[in-house]
């Protein structure tokens, strides 16, 4: 999946990062809402909304080559369910018009998450009144997500050091053991953020 | 299996966000109610586990790879709502963040593989452990059956909402979706009954407290079960009434088919009458589907043999780290 994981936000001074988060996030999801609520094929309308998005991003002043990069990183997901659609008859019309419809979509996503670090879009979602149970699981998953996947890095460097196997099933088992004993210091983990976040005074 | 943006229609994205939040709200609900308020963060935590644990390869064939899904590993491990809490986190987060997955396409994903999946995944691990005994290995084969259905569940599920938007017809999503991730599901399936004997070798009472958690599973999972089960019939049970009857399957052989195909067009329910050669791999998908099944119950209790050796099985007696057990290559 996301081999480099890292956090998408790129640092820059623009209008559009200074902008309200919750704005931004509305704006983000109501551009969404927009294109996928277009009938398909209109084709002018699509391209009004593409250009739209094309000012938002070069009024981001991030590097127009660095979204289309992330673009063209998460597009194959995208392609590969559009690609059930050529199967049918009268597939291709079909394939285009949802291509330029998700396209449009990542766009978007990606121009938001380039230009609003995540806790500012969970500050806006517990502004929008989201459960403060979802917004603090989001909050840790966020927090802890590249903590977890050095370590698991780590495991798995270190694992690979010691086995000298081409055997699948060894593979396969090594790995499944470097994932439960993941979980395992997650749960250890979990326990001293507990007592961490009591001893800054944390309630639910 | 993540459906992107612009794929789905207006009522099936609807229909997918009403199901997600009645569901994330019942799962919320419980674990708020249930769970002891320093359960809190392990829930967050392990959301960013399944989300790292998705991120590790397996090799499979020929340079390809798969990775886990990881809804009846959450389950098991830490039961069945907070596992609705941590994987709708986790494809909430994917959405925002890393654009993977729609974000109106959120709620259709949302049932698919926080709520279906890990339910399934569940009642059958219960059903089949309980079936089987209760022991270490009962349990194993619970885990490798309940994620080889679930992994089929879920993208049966995401067919029928390509096919209910008239993305993509029924007759070519059905096959496709159900025929890859009977493949797929045996490798979830074997990742993740491997990674529960790991946890349960190495800690034992993680697996066999749960009734330590608090949470009162029966009624939940019948609030849970009612959700699902309006999901199926919106998603799916549209789709069965056009599987081939009678008299399509006689005027495809006899070859008039063609003549009941007043107008082509693909992204209405009348699609399947255009589709005369194609509209048996739908039916033969649902016999492999089910002989499937039970391959894959036989599968699972295979597996559960080869990995807890005879006789030394119960909760109270670790057995050594799965990590330095010799490996066998049956």
């Amino acid at each position: 999946m996301h081999h480099a994981l890292r956090d998408p936000y790129h640092p820059a001074s623009s209008p559009i990062h200074r902008a309200a988060p919750p704005v931004k996030l509305v704006l983000a999801v109501a551009f969404v809402l927009a294109v996928v609520a277009l009938p398909r094929g209109t084709w002018p309308a699509h391209t009004f909304l593409g250009l739209a998005l094309l000012v938002g991003a070069l009024a981001s002043r991030v590097p127009l080559s660095l979204l289309g990069k992330r673009l063209l990183a998460v597009e194959p997901f995208a392609l590969g369910v559009a690609l059930l659609a050529l199967l049918q008859p009268g597939g291709l019309h079909v394939f285009l018009a949802i291509l330029a419809k998700s396209t449009l979509s990542l766009g978007a996503v990606v121009l938001l998450g380039a230009t609003t670090p995540f806790f500012q879009v969970l500050r806006a979602l517990s502004r929008f009144r989201v459960p403060s149970l979802l917004v603090t699981t989001l909050a840790l998953l966020y927090r802890y997500l590249f903590v977890l996947v050095e370590e698991m890095g780590r495991m798995q460097r270190a694992r690979r050091s010691r086995t000298f196997s081409r055997s699948r099933w060894v593979t396969w088992r090594a790995s499944a053991a470097v994932i439960g004993h993941l979980f395992l210091r997650t749960t250890t983990r979990a326990e001293r953020i507990y007592a961490a976040m009591c001893a800054r005074g944390w309630r639910t | 299996m993540h459906i992107p943006d612009g794929f789905l229609d207006a009522p099936t994205a609807i229909a997918g966000g009403v199901l997600a939040a009645a569901g994330l709200g019942l799962a919320l609900r419980t674990v708020r109610r249930t769970l002891p308020h320093r359960a809190v963060p392990l829930i967050g935590v392990a959301a960013a586990f399944i989300f790292a644990a998705q991120m590790l390869n397996f090799p499979v064939a020929g340079g390809t790879s798969g990775h886990l899904i990881g809804a009846v590993l959450a389950a098991v491990l830490l039961g069945p709502s907070a596992a609705v809490l941590v994987m709708s986190s986790v494809l909430i987060l994917q959405a925002f963040l890393f654009a993977d997955g729609g974000i109106t396409a959120l709620g259709a994903n949302i049932f698919n593989m926080a709520l279906l999946a890990p339910l399934l995944g569940y009642v059958l691990y219960r059903g089949v452990s309980r079936l089987l005994g209760g022991d270490l290995r009962a349990r194993l084969a619970g885990v490798a059956f309940g994620a080889w259905c679930s992994t089929v569940a879920a993208a049966v599920s995401v067919a029928g909402q390509l096919a209910l938007s008239g993305t993509v017809a029924w007759e070519v999503a059905f096959p496709a979706m159900a025929g890859v991730h009977m493949l797929i599901g045996v490798g979830e399936a074997l990742i993740t009954t491997l990674v529960v004997a790991v946890v349960a070798t190495a800690r034992p009472e993680l697996l066999f407290d749960r009734a330590g958690s608090g949470e009162r599973t029966g009624r939940t999972l019948a609030g849970y079960g009612m959700l699902v089960a309006l999901g199926l019939v919106v998603f799916i049970a549209p789709m069965a009434s056009e599987w081939p009857d009678g008299l399509e399957a006689v005027a495809a052989r006899l070859g008039f088919a063609h003549k009941a195909a007043a107008s082509p067009i693909a992204s209405s329910p009348l699609a399947d009458y255009t589709l005369a050669g194609i509209r048996s791999p739908a039916a033969s998908t649902v016999i492999a589907g089910g002989i499937g099944t039970v391959v894959a119950f036989a599968m699972a209790y295979l597996l559960s043999l080869a990995l807890v050796p005879r006789g030394a099985v119960g909760p109270g007696q670790p057995q050594g780290s799965a990590h330095n057990r010799a490996p066998r290559s049956s």
